[in-house]
């Protein structure tokens, strides 16, 4: 929230490295996903939660229906292209600091989904923190997942961080409105010009740097 | 020897025979394949024919089961179909329409003035395929996005997509 920019910039670095460890201690102890149940990944999600795999041991047991509520995005299974402005919708409207699980084949890559309705990676949506292999991966590899997002946020300063202005955010994505085309475009053997659905807010470019 | 099986397939069915009696310039051509009826209608009487069909007495499909399309190939002439799978839920029987049109002029009107069902099979129709029903209330895309480009199921679409998304 708006309480880390006061206080990287009130107190000196070797203050806030002191603060990081305690406040990176009380945000991997808490992990609250998203509910995001895109396909068949979903079922071992849930899966994780139950009382044989127990995602609670971990502290990301709470999965939330709001946005608003959650720090990890696990997004579980095939993206298609008309869900993915409505994923970075979401994503968008995770308050900082946020995390994403790109889990499965398909999310990671587009798996055996090699065709024009499915996003080839949500790599190219949303900044992904771990990514898992598997088709579907099971409970533990989730589970293992968040445990290696959870010694990512121990690497973390609050100096890294910082909410994105309102402005930048809502330049996100506006899914598209075009009228009814009559097929004429089909004939036209044009290539459409490319609409990027990602800007690179402030602190991505960063982490890509 | 004939089986009864190839019997029924090669026989046309007294339905039919009432409606080529009835209305013969309907009817550019019936096909019967694995037990199944359709009737190739001309492009200007499918809606005359859906109504008829939807009351005839002898007839009366009431259910508009499904619309689809077909792209028979690039080369092809002509190159996409309509079809319209029809049953009954009073007779308990079924029949096909299939309209055939020409990559230049893919119009056919539209048959949701018959079935109210209609609307969102011919929408699906015209998303994957650019076939124009005119007259359709709303024909707008319904499962590809809105901004797409082309329609996907047509055989000249290539399968990866264009661009932002594609590997090339």
């Amino acid at each position: 929230m708006g309480l880390e920019n006061v206080i990287a910039e009130a107190l000196p670095e070797v203050l806030t490295t002191r603060l990081d460890s305690l406040i990176n201690w009380a945000r991997k102890s808490s992990l609250w996903p998203a509910t995001f149940g895109l396909a068949c990944c979903a079922i071992e999600m849930m899966n994780a939660t139950t009382s044989r795999n127990d995602l609670a041991r971990f502290g990301a047991e709470v999965f939330r229906a709001s946005p608003r509520q959650a720090d990890v995005m696990i997004v579980s299974g095939r993206v298609s292209r008309k869900m993915a402005p409505v994923l970075r919708r979401i994503y968008d409207q995770m308050p900082e600091p946020k995390w994403v699980i790109s889990m499965g084949a398909c999310a990671t890559s587009g798996g055996v989904f090699d065709n024009y309705a499915i996003v080839q990676g949500v790599d190219k949506i949303v900044p992904v923190d771990v990514y898992i292999p598997g088709c579907p991966p099971r409970p533990e590899m989730l589970i293992h997942a968040v445990m290696m997002l959870q010694d990512k946020v121990m690497k973390e300063s609050v100096r890294d961080r910082r909410d994105i202005p309102e402005e930048e955010a809502r330049e996100a994505v506006v899914p598209g409105t075009l009228p009814v085309t009559d097929g004429s475009t089909a004939r036209q053997n044009t290539l459409p010009e490319s609409r990027p659905y990602t800007i690179a807010s402030r602190h991505e470019r960063r982490r890509s740097s | 020897m004939t089986s009864e099986a190839e019997n029924i397939e090669q026989t046309p069915s007294p339905l039919v025979a009432a409606l080529q009696r009835e209305h013969p310039e309907w009817i550019a051509e019936v096909i019967i394949a694995f037990g199944e009826t359709t009737i190739v209608v001309p492009r200007e009487h499918i809606v005359a024919a859906c109504s008829f069909l939807k009351t005839w007495p002898e007839g009366r499909f009431d259910f508009l089961a499904d619309i689809c399309g077909a792209d028979r190939g690039v080369e092809e002439e002509p190159r996409f179909e309509v079809n319209y799978h029809l049953f009954s839920t009073t007779k308990y029987h079924r029949l096909r329409l299939k309209v055939v049109l020409n990559e230049e002029d893919t119009h056919v009107a539209s048959v949701t003035g018959v079935w109210r069902t209609a609307n969102w099979h011919e929408r699906e129709t015209f998303d994957l395929f650019g076939v124009i029903f005119d007259g359709h209330p709303d024909l707008r895309r319904i499962l590809l996005p809105d901004d797409w480009q082309g329609h996907a199921l047509r055989k000249d679409f290539p399968l990866r997509g264009y661009e932002p998304y594609s590997l090339k």
